[in-house]
């Protein structure tokens, strides 16, 4: 009894620090607790009432999948809701003297800011505004409050107006432009205006593509009519970097993502060039190739535009997925076999000072960086049979893991979103192969692509 | 015959008119005398014999067409015996070979002092099915069909890119093969294409693919094939033969394939 007592008390014990490692991830990644923040409905004047629907739903959504906020449930708000700075009306001072036997009440003259800083809807913050139809197009004014501060001037972080076209899609992406400001007042930056770029098969090959983080507005960037792998963007955005499959062998090619436009790559000889990712400043791309010896991958840094190549890797017979880390610049993480199954190991950018990050369990594959240089998002057989890969993050320097998915489907190819807080993945979670997105926790997974088969997201 | 009855029945009836002749006279007076005796002639030869066909046939009765057939006769009381057809006068017994390009009826007619008698034999000639055409001339069959036919892919363990034992048989019938085909062919190249189940990461499969051509190629270099006619290349998994998650298709799926490189 006592010792089965023991045993259960170790169990919980171990239940319990795990747990705790996971939220040590996700608040070391996240960096702070959540704020809250009330969302009144935004009204409109006019025609404009007819599209502040989307306005609100997309509002709250944004700041919703961002992580950061708390927000207070509408039912808890006060019936007077201001619409713009001036309906502020401070309260007046209580009379004197007051009633017997009554405490002091200041006298309401309209809405004020402790409206929304006391229960019971004790928000921190307040976004509201209103919007109007002027001239045929959508005009929005909001502003956000720190509604703890004393007054209105202290109160307001920031007022602006948006302008967009008098339809549900202007009130989306007005919506959508509110809440960036929103999250940058924060120090994060926005997934809005951010684009996932992925891999998908319709009609019997495989293009890229790029859509919004919410899976809208997705359009084809390639047109090989063959097979694509492995794509990655400049850091500046403005360069689309991938493996092309074409007919000898696998190549990199460079396309401008602002005119489209093919840009020059040597490629060494050999069939197997791929796998490209950019270092930070832009100026070097680090590849896998089999250009020493046919059967035989090993990473390589070269220029931007493939010339002065540089050989990394010395072990084992497949090296790949070079990922540099994009805040340092000073070193890679890859995968490499050079231990016997494919694992992730980590090289300064020169090649030297290998380390093996993974234990050695399983196939880990697919490591991708963090922002903020410090965890890898990979993909890891661990504790499942062979080819069934779970999402996995794991802090660099403490070696610290956490697993995010737990054997819904296969769940590979993990990104960071350009807000740290987000990552995409694809998964077969629903049959077919498909992309998805979730916090940094592992919740609010979200299904962005239904058509053909899609994967390997890229999020910038 | 009837001539024969009908002389036979007019001899009887000449002899009894003279028989009652010599007894109605015997009372008239003064006979005249007797006639003389009738000459004591000598009895009426027997009529000859008529010809007899005692046998007239073909053997075989059928034949194909361009084979023969042996006509066999045998007549008696004949003098003259001829056959048509182009066979002419015979003997009375004998035997003629014939080779009738067409069904034909032999008729066999026997002349002979007391008549003559015939009988016919047919030789069915039956033509002979078509003969198979002569084997065409040798197709010129394509470097790709010859790879097709007679090399054959080579299969792997999984996340393995050694060459395993049923590997080795296949790669050694598949040396010799590809020597013929690329000695026959001398400006093609075989493209190595290397192929991995679905279960390793696309990224490291591709790597793994590469592996598998190389080593197979490596094999077949060792047993003689010229390394500058072989290419390789990985596919990954991106191009599975079969598409169902279980063993017998991921093995259908780790392979070496061999194709006409471009």
């Amino acid at each position: 009894m006592k010792a089965s007592r023991t045993i259960l008390f170790s169990l919980m014990g171990l239940a319990v620090l795990a747990v705790a490692q996971q939220s040590d991830i996700f608040i070391q990644i996240t960096r702070q607790e959540r704020a809250t923040i009330a969302l009144p409905d935004f009204r409109g004047s006019g025609q404009a009432q007819d599209v502040m629907g989307a306005f609100n739903s997309t509002l709250f959504s944004e700041l919703e999948s961002s992580g950061l906020f708390r927000i207070v449930p509408k039912t808890m708000y006060p019936l007077q809701v201001p619409q713009q700075p001036d309906d502020f009306r401070e309260p007046l001072p209580p009379p004197t003297p007051p009633a017997r036997g009554a405490q002091p009440q200041p006298i309401r003259r309209g809405p004020w800011l402790t409206d929304w800083s006391q229960p019971p809807v004790s928000a921190t913050y307040l976004a509201f505004g209103y919007a109007a139809a002027v001239e045929g197009r959508l005009v929005v004014r909001a502003w956000l409050f720190n509604v703890t501060q004393p007054n209105v001037a202290n109160a307001q972080i920031f007022g602006k107006m948006y302008f967009g076209s008098l339809d549900e899609e202007g009130a989306r992406q007005t919506a959508r432009d509110f809440a960036a400001d929103i999250l940058q007042q924060f120090g994060f930056k926005s997934i809005i205006g951010s684009k996932i770029y992925f891999e998908s098969e319709r009609g019997g090959v495989r293009e890229l593509w790029s859509m919004d983080p919410d899976g809208s507005n997705q359009k084809q960037l390639t047109f090989h009519k063959s097979l694509v792998m492995g794509a990655a963007i400049s850091p500046d955005g403005s360069t689309l970097a991938y493996g092309l499959f074409a007919g000898n062998g696998w190549v990199i090619r460079l396309q401008s993502l602002l005119t489209g436009g093919r840009l020059p790559f040597f490629n060494a000889p050999g069939t197997l060039n791929w796998a490209p990712d950019f270092t930070p400043d832009g100026k070097q791309i680090v590849f896998a190739s089999n250009t020493a010896r046919e059967g035989n991958q090993e990473i390589y840094i070269a220029g931007i535009d493939g010339r002065g190549m540089q050989r990394l890797t010395f072990g084992g017979r497949t090296n790949t997925e070079p990922k540099v880390n994009p805040r340092t610049g000073n070193e890679i993480v890859f995968v490499s076999d050079r231990g016997g199954t494919p694992q992730i190991y980590r090289m300064n950018i020169n090649g030297a000072d290998v380390q093996r990050l993974t234990d050695g369990e399983g196939h880990a594959v697919n490591p991708a960086w963090h922002p903020n240089g410090q965890h890898i998002a990979f993909a890891w057989t661990k504790g499942f049979a062979p080819g069934n890969f779970n999402i996995f993050v794991m802090d660099v320097a403490s070696r610290e893991i956490t697993q995010l998915t737990h054997g819904a489907g296969k769940n590979e190819n993990p990104t960071w979103a350009p807000d740290g807080r987000h990552l995409a993945f694809s998964s077969t979670r629903e049959g077919g192969v498909q992309i998805y997105t979730m916090l940094a926790d592992g919740t609010q997974v979200r299904r962005l692509t239904s058509q053909g088969r899609n994967l390997r997201p890229v999020w910038k | 015959m009837r001539t024969l009855n009908i002389r036979n029945i007019s001899i009887v009836l000449l002899g009894f008119t003279l028989f009652l002749a010599a007894t109605g006279c015997k009372k008239k007076v003064a006979p005249p005398p007797p006639p003389p005796p009738p000459k004591e002639e000598a009895p009426p030869p027997p009529p000859p014999p008529a010809p007899s066909i005692a046998q007239f046939v073909a053997e075989p009765s059928t034949i194909q067409r361009g084979q023969s057939s042996t006509l066999r006769w045998s007549v008696s009381n004949a003098t003259e015996i001829t056959i048509d057809q182009g066979v002419g006068s015979v003997q009375a017994a004998g035997s003629r070979q014939v080779t009738p390009q067409n069904t034909t009826t032999y008729t066999l007619t026997a002349k002979g002092p007391g008549g003559s008698a015939s009988r016919t034999a047919t030789v069915t000639v039956t033509v002979p099915p078509p003969p198979p055409p002569p084997p065409p001339p040798p197709a010129k069959i394509s470097f790709s069909e010859r790879l097709a036919r007679e090399v054959q892919d080579a299969y792997f363990d999984f996340d393995k890119s050694d060459i395993r034992e049923d590997a080795r048989v296949t790669l050694t019938r598949n040396a010799d093969a590809l020597k013929a085909i690329l000695r026959d062919f001398p400006n093609d190249t075989v493209l190595i294409e290397g192929h991995c189940d679905e279960r390793g990461s696309a990224e490291y499969n591709l790597g793994l693919g590469d592996r598998r051509a190389a080593s197979a190629k490596d094999f077949l270099v060792q047993l003689g094939v010229p390394a500058e006619r072989l290419r390789t290349i990985s596919y990954g998994k991106e191009r599975p033969q079969c598409t169902e998650s279980n063993e017998e298709c991921w093995q259908k799926n780790r392979r070496v394939h061999f194709s006409p490189a471009q």
